[in-house]
């Protein structure tokens, strides 16, 4: 007997949790900000999604009610894209060491 | 056109990238590489979309089109927003998340063929499950988040709203999501599905509206979590990794972050949840406290006092964003920089409206990194410390928090700040903080209260030292 796809894509998923577990504890409170800004950011992979929906029309008709959910989606997915990429390097190129005094 | 298989590697690599991307956090040195990686996944993960598609027909000038619209949007917003407004942006961000999500699932509900699920009416059942909980998931975020933007943002009142019956309401609501899934997946009636997106909205929008705005540091992670979980439930439903590894972790961070800010206010995830703290025990103690004497001063007395000092601990909170106080209070630590006196930041964990809010305001007003100090770094060092300067924090210095175990907030972690040899507490007036109790730090004898605004206070002490 075969193995289910989804088993599989349950496992990465499952493993991926624990990875985030892991990775976000070793993440230092003083930029927890900039997390929560790039984990925002990379949420909105979901554009991937957004672009299969707006490209599904043919060519006759680009516009239908399903493309066109799609193609909201992807200027949603857009703003957080580039605004969450953005406002975290802004916010990382603050983070600055004590200069060397005297 | 690109292979299933070799899209499915480059999505991989773009999640890969993203786990790199969170891992770069572990300290600032590494984090802007990190975030490099970020753009990095995501520029891939676009192009394979592209790629694997293969349709660059006129379909694919409007997706750019959208993408630019929406691009242009985020680069506007992400380089005007000033420092302070960073907690309403973020729960800004979260609902667009949430509503593209929602717009996906409905995408796909409309037109399983695009993506490979059936034909409408009968579309495969696990793929109708992840849809439905991706789409319920997305519309709480959605709406949720909004609440959190409005009450962050003053438009609504940050202070909870309760009414009667209100819990045994949202387990119905809850109750009958899970019931409507079920009743979908059986039917497959498109009636349903709008249904089921219209509770998930209306829950979503109940749940938050009874969270004070104190506890909105929970709400942001919470809804942080929220927004990854949708995420996750999509990435199932268009069988894809990027999008299934992205929303784990995005998942777990939120949760660790709601975590984390529970643990700093010693309350229950479910008790923040729940809502309603602190709108209730308002009065009781007040009234007789309010007579006890508090010593009050200048800013001529406070830079008499931080002149003396050899060191000063600064505690910061949500005050001093409201003031927007962090650039007169860096200049304040520069002139006593120059008068030998050593300097340092106390950050409490809930300081703020979200995880290392007070963090990026110093960093904006150019405070060194590696002068601020989390809670249990620094907390031991308040016995050594001449003088700690209070501005803006309230409920996290108040030492009720350890000695009466009848207070709200009594076993939260607090910042030992009385333990100084002299403590300078700028606030406005006598008011009790978020938890609605007073602060007995007000009337102890090292305490010398300076009521003004913060950023004002801040500037004429600046003004005294010279």
């Amino acid at each position: 007997m075969e193995i289910d796809p989804f088993i599989f894509r349950l496992s990465i998923f499952i493993l991926s949790i624990f990875i985030g577990y892991y990775v976000v504890w070793s993440v230092t409170p003083s930029l927890h900000t900039p997390l929560m800004s790039v984990t925002n950011a990379i949420s909105s992979v979901i554009i991937v999604g957004a672009i299969i929906a707006g490209l599904a029309g043919d060519s006759n008709s680009i516009f239908n009610t399903s493309s066109i959910f799609g193609f909201l989606a992807i200027s949603l997915a857009a703003v957080n894209i580039f605004g969450g990429f953005l406002v975290t390097q802004r916010m990382l190129a603050m983070y600055k060491k004590k200069k060397k005094e005297k | 056109m690109i292979s299933a298989n070799l899209s499915a590697i480059f999505y991989l690599i773009s999640g890969v990238l993203f786990i790199l991307a969170l891992r770069g956090l572990s300290s600032p040195e590494t984090s802007r590489q990190g975030n490099f990686f970020g753009i990095l996944g995501m520029i891939i993960a676009i192009t394979v979309t592209f790629l694997s598609i293969g349709n660059f027909s006129s379909g694919f000038i409007y997706v750019l089109i959208f993408l630019l619209i929406g691009g242009l949007i985020g680069a506007f917003i992400a380089y005007k927003i000033p420092m302070t407004a960073m907690p309403e942006l973020v729960a800004g961000f979260h609902s667009l998340v949430g509503l593209a999500a929602v717009f996906v699932a409905i995408s796909a509900f409309l037109n399983p063929v695009a993506f490979n699920l059936g034909t409408p009416g009968n579309i495969k059942l696990g793929s109708l499950i992840e849809m439905s909980i991706g789409a319920a998931v997305g519309a709480i975020t959605f709406s949720g988040s909004i609440i959190a933007f409005l009450k962050l943002q003053g438009i609504m009142s940050g202070s909870p709203i309760t009414f009667k019956g209100q819990h045994p309401l949202n387990a119905l609501i809850l109750i009958s999501i899970i019931i409507l899934t079920y009743l979908l997946c059986s039917t497959q009636s498109s009636n349903l599905f709008w249904i089921l997106l219209a509770v998930s909205f209306l829950i979503g929008f109940l749940l938050i509206i009874p969270i004070g705005g104190a506890d909105m540091p929970v709400v942001i992670s919470m809804l942080n979590s929220y927004s990854g979980w949708a995420a996750a439930g999509i990435g199932f439903t268009l069988e894809n990794t990027a999008l299934i590894i992205t929303g784990a972790l995005v998942g777990s961070s939120g949760a660790i972050l709601s975590y984390i800010m529970c643990k700093g206010m010693n309350r229950s995830f479910f008790n923040v949840i729940l809502g309603g703290f602190g709108a209730t025990e308002q009065s009781a103690s007040s009234a007789n406290k309010e007579q006890k004497p508090v010593k009050s001063g200048n800013a001529e007395d406070a830079a008499f006092l931080m002149k003396n000092a050899s060191s000063v601990i600064i505690v910061p909170g949500y005050g001093m964003a409201v003031a927007q106080a962090q650039h007169a209070l860096r200049e304040m630590v520069d002139t006593l920089k120059k008068n030998n006196i050593k300097v340092s930041y106390a950050i409490h964990p809930v300081a703020g409206r979200m995880p290392g809010h007070m963090n990026v305001l110093l960093a904006e007003a150019n405070v060194p990194y590696d002068e601020v100090f989390e809670l249990e770094e620094i907390n031991n060092d308040f016995a050594n410390a001449d003088v700690a300067f209070v501005i803006g924090a309230n409920d996290v210095t108040n030492p009720v928090a350890k000695t009466d175990p009848q207070s709200p907030i009594y076993g939260m972690p607090v910042l030992d700040v009385e333990k100084c040899k002299s403590v300078l507490f700028v606030k406005r007036s006598l008011s009790p903080g978020y938890a609605g109790i007073d602060n007995d730090l007000f009337y102890k004898d090292n305490t010398l209260m300076l009521f003004a605004d913060a950023k004002k206070m801040t500037e004429e002490i600046t003004k005294n030292l010279d």
